[in-house]
């Protein structure tokens, strides 16, 4: 089972990832899914959309590192990271995470320890487009808390 | 030669996306030092305690060498997901 990670404009079908998860998954017997979109509303503005800037040559190495770290800690199946840039609007999808394991925790755990350490290592920015004009999104400490709650040895 | 980027917030402040520096430094805070002669925006945006720093992708430190042929990049907390 061959992970999928990738960087993209255009946007992700959730089912057929959904499917590729479920493909020669026989001894997996959970399958953790997460979906981020754009917001109408954050950090007290209306959100018409946004902008997704990222280090491209940096992004992939970050992406398969993070990957890399939650298989050293769960048992897992099969791994998919989509992160999409450039332009969104709302409404759109921003990032998939897929997981499969035997077991849900280890499913669990491995999405989200994922999605909480590519909210805080991932170079990826975002910028707004609100009422008052565009602004850079700044990050938010209670990811940071989300992802030191994993502890400093990955 | 070393290939000196910077991204998001700071690549708007600086207004510079891409450089490319020739003098001697081995590290990171003597890097962030030399690019600070620029000017006083350079010094605040360079020695700001959220500007993350990232050698050859990898996310390093103002003790992190630096040498000839690396790529250096500085840029705000990152804001992905």
């Amino acid at each position: 089972m061959q992970d999928i990670i990738d960087v993209q404009t255009d946007d992700f079908d959730q089912n057929a990832l959904y499917n590729a998860l479920r493909q020669d998954s026989a001894s997996q017997g959970a399958i953790v899914t997460f979906s981020g979109l754009v917001r109408d509303f954050n950090q007290g503005h209306a959100i018409g959309g946004l902008f997704l800037e990222h280090y491209p040559a940096m992004t992939m190495h970050s992406l398969t590192n993070i990957v890399g770290q939650a298989r050293q800690r769960w048992t897992l199946g099969k791994i998919i990271v989509i992160h999409r840039v450039g332009h969104l609007a709302q409404g759109d999808q921003i990032v998939f995470v897929g997981v499969t394991s035997a077991h849900r925790k280890d499913a669990f755990d491995g999405a989200q320890f994922i999605m909480d350490h590519l909210k805080t290592e991932a170079p990826f920015w975002k910028k707004e487009t609100t009422e008052c004009g565009p602004r850079w999104v700044e990050a938010n400490p209670n990811d940071e808390k989300a992802r030191a709650k994993w502890g400093n040895d990955d | 030669m070393i290939n000196v980027l910077f991204f998001g917030q700071l690549k708007e402040q600086l207004q510079t996306g891409q450089l490319s520096i020739e003098l001697p430094v081995n590290d990171v805070k003597a890097l962030k030092t030399a690019l600070g002669q620029r000017g006083v925006l350079w010094r605040e945006c360079l020695s700001g305690a959220s500007t993350l720093v990232a050698i050859n992708q990898t996310i390093g430190s103002d003790k992190s060498t630096i040498n000839d042929g690396d790529e250096v990049a500085f840029f705000p907390p990152v804001t992905g997901g």
